[in-house]
């Protein structure tokens, strides 16, 4: 294969490499080996993503066609700004994952099911990039699937630490299979009355056919399966005990990528797929998402500040962070949407950060951490602890880091939109936020009980810092990210 | 021909779609017993399948095999298609489903949802603190 080749294909590598070498790390013996099997897959899949980043900057966008059938007849991945911004940000956060996982992920499961485990990891990894290239409905399907089987399995084997890990991951593969077949429903309802699956040809084919109740219901049905799998209060609840039981560096990969790809499906469908029908977007938005946006914001923020346990305190948090970015979504327009994407970012950065943090302190300890067990964590594993204080001041949006900019755009959105009562609950539930996080500060610094400082590795605290450096880096210098999700906002929502 | 018998005669294999969705969804709901859980959204997932099949044949027509004569009227096959897809993906996530409850059996030694919740509630009472530190003195 020439190199012209291998760039004509990087649409398709970007999602076919995790998903080839899979099983190939499935056979593998050593868990070393499979580890940097791993490493060189998420790698790859890393180095495409960023090349075709660097292909669309110019506001270009192309399309792949798999088995080089045209479409509509065949499956099309969708090559634009919106889409190659989504996959760097996940393939970046799926490879300092997978650095992590060296240490993480071996501290917590059985030796012998290393080259499984990674083999489930690669697929999640490579799932997850396929629902954000394809541009067919019913394909969005089949890689929701190996996404969300292999994110069971690996929520699942963290029951070698605890047993709740098997509830946990049975819950979210009953709940996430019936969202996707509800999903599958609404495919069907849009697949009736048009006669088509590729995205871009429904959305041209919908304000065409009778606007009868088979297109609402289709919508509706698309709309609910992807507010599950996006874990969108209140069909969030599989989200605190998934991400609460699964090894920490499961936790880590889950929460900084997998969610993320399903608030771009759901971005896609209602700006590509229905953008010939605003009337039906518009009711969804004003009084589906933006409600359950909200709603999400304060449950998540209020009950991560009742929690003691530290990873599901963060997944509360993640429930309420995701809720910023729907209503980012929710504003529906360019500023709005543009908000969105830049909080996809962020957040995966943060909470990515955080949880490889936690992570961290789990592993050292050797056992789950609450907020008794972190006291005085501060002074015996310093570089851990200030890593996670950076992607936690972070997360409450405090300047010069990333998640002030997240804040800064979104607010600025409400804005522009006249949204001022939603705006003040926006920073209203950010001070709230303040109290979780507080609440671990002030444990981290408290004076320890044993006092010998805990010896730190770098394998474990090297991939926290990229973050929390990331973290800095995306706050102090913001323009790239906020160019790409201005022009991903542009790509989908240019025309309103 | 009109009302309730009309709609029965003609789109009866949606109302069997219909009754499936509902029921197999009410299962998934209901049950605390997981293995009938999954049956439920075995039933469930079925009713996908017939609505799709159903949309996909045209009346009259015959199985999509191209034929000399030129009018005949061919049922749509892509729906089938996307179907053994859907149904591949299927039993996939029932073996999976399957696979867990076993193991929820051997962990927590029953597989009914309020037992184990019960048995949950239990073990995420939170050790005392000089519990937590005096195994930690002993690593």
């Amino acid at each position: 294969m020439t190199l012209s080749q291998i760039i004509a294909n990087l649409p398709g590598l970007v999602v076919a490499i995790p998903l080839l070498l899979a099983p190939v790390v499935a056979l593998v013996p050593l868990s070393s080996l499979a580890w940097v099997l791993a490493v060189v897959g998420t790698g790859l899949s890393l180095i495409c993503a960023v090349l075709i980043q660097g292909s669309v900057t110019g506001g270009a966008s192309y399309s792949y066609f798999l088995g080089n059938w045209p479409p509509p007849w065949g499956i099309e991945f969708v090559v634009d700004a919106a889409s190659a911004l989504t996959v760097v940000i996940m393939s970046g956060l799926a490879f300092i994952a997978t650095l992590f996982a060296r240490q993480g992920l071996l501290a917590e499961i059985a030796e012998k099911d290393a080259g499984m485990a990674y083999a489930a990891w690669l697929l999640a990894c490579g799932g997850l990039s396929g629902l954000v290239m394809t541009g067919d409905a019913f394909n969005l399907f089949v890689f929701l699937e190996i996404s969300a089987l292999s994110s069971v399995i690996l929520i699942a084997l963290g029951s070698g630490t605890d047993r709740r890990a098997l509830v946990a991951g049975y819950n979210y593969l009953l709940i996430g299979a019936v969202g996707a077949t509800f999903y599958v429903i609404g495919v069907g309802f849009i697949y009736a009355v048009t006669g088509s699956l590729n995205m871009a040809d429904l959305a041209g084919r919908i304000p065409d056919v009778p606007q009868t109740t088979a297109v609402m219901v289709g919508f509706g049905f698309m709309m609910a399966g992807i507010l599950v799998k996006a874990a969108i209060f209140p069909v969030h609840i599989w989200l605190p005990a998934a991400y609460s039981f699964a090894p920490s560096a499961v936790s880590a990969l889950l929460a900084a990528i997998a969610t993320k790809a399903s608030l771009y499906v759901l971005a896609r469908i209602m700006f590509t797929v229905f953008s010939g029908t605003p009337d039906v977007t518009a009711i969804a938005v004003e009084f589906v998402l933006i409600p359950l946006a909200l709603g999400g914001i304060f449950v998540g923020t209020i009950l991560a500040i009742y929690e003691n346990d530290i990873k599901k305190l963060l997944a509360f948090s993640s429930v309420a962070q995701i809720g910023y970015i729907a209503l980012a979504f929710g504003v529906a327009s360019t500023a709005g949407v543009a908000a969105g994407f830049v909080h996809i970012g962020n957040h995966a950065v943060i909470k990515g950060g955080m949880f490889l943090a936690v992570g961290g302190f789990a592993i050292a300890l050797g056992r789950r951490i609450d907020l008794d067990s972190m006291v005085g964590l501060g002074r015996r594993m310093p570089i851990t602890t200030i890593g996670f204080l950076i992607c936690g001041l972070s997360l409450i949006g405090l300047p010069l880091t990333a998640g002030f900019i997240s804040k800064l755009y979104l607010v600025r959105a409400l804005i522009e939109a006249d949204m001022i009562f939603i705006m003040g609950l926006v920073l209203f539930s950010s001070a709230l936020s303040v109290a979780y996080l507080w609440k671990i500060v002030e444990v981290l610094w408290h004076k320890p009980t044993v006092s010998t400082p805990v010896p730190e590795t770098p394998g474990l605290y090297l991939p926290l810092w990229m973050l929390a450096i990331g973290n800095i880096w995306l706050g102090v210098a913001p323009a790239p990210l906020i160019e790409a999700a201005g022009r991903a906002a542009m790509q989908l929502v240019g025309g309103m | 021909m009109t009302g309730p018998l009309a709609i029965l005669a003609d789109s009866w294999n949606y109302l069997v779609v219909i009754c499936l969705m509902m029921g197999g969804l009410f299962i998934v709901i209901s049950q605390q017993n997981l293995v009938k859980k999954l049956v439920g959204l075995a039933i469930f997932q079925t009713s996908v399948f017939l609505f799709y099949i159903s949309v996909g044949k045209v009346a009259g027509g015959t199985a999509p095999i191209l034929m000399k004569a030129t009018d005949v009227a061919y049922s749509n096959p892509l729906p089938h298609v996307l179907i053994l897809t859907a149904i591949v993906v299927g039993v996939a996530t029932t073996a999976l489903g399957l696979a867990l409850v076993l193991r929820i059996n051997a962990a927590f030694g029953s597989i009914e949802d309020d037992e184990i919740l019960a048995m949950k509630a239990a073990a995420s009472v939170p050790r005392a603190r000089r519990d937590a530190s005096s195994s930690e003195g002993a690593q």
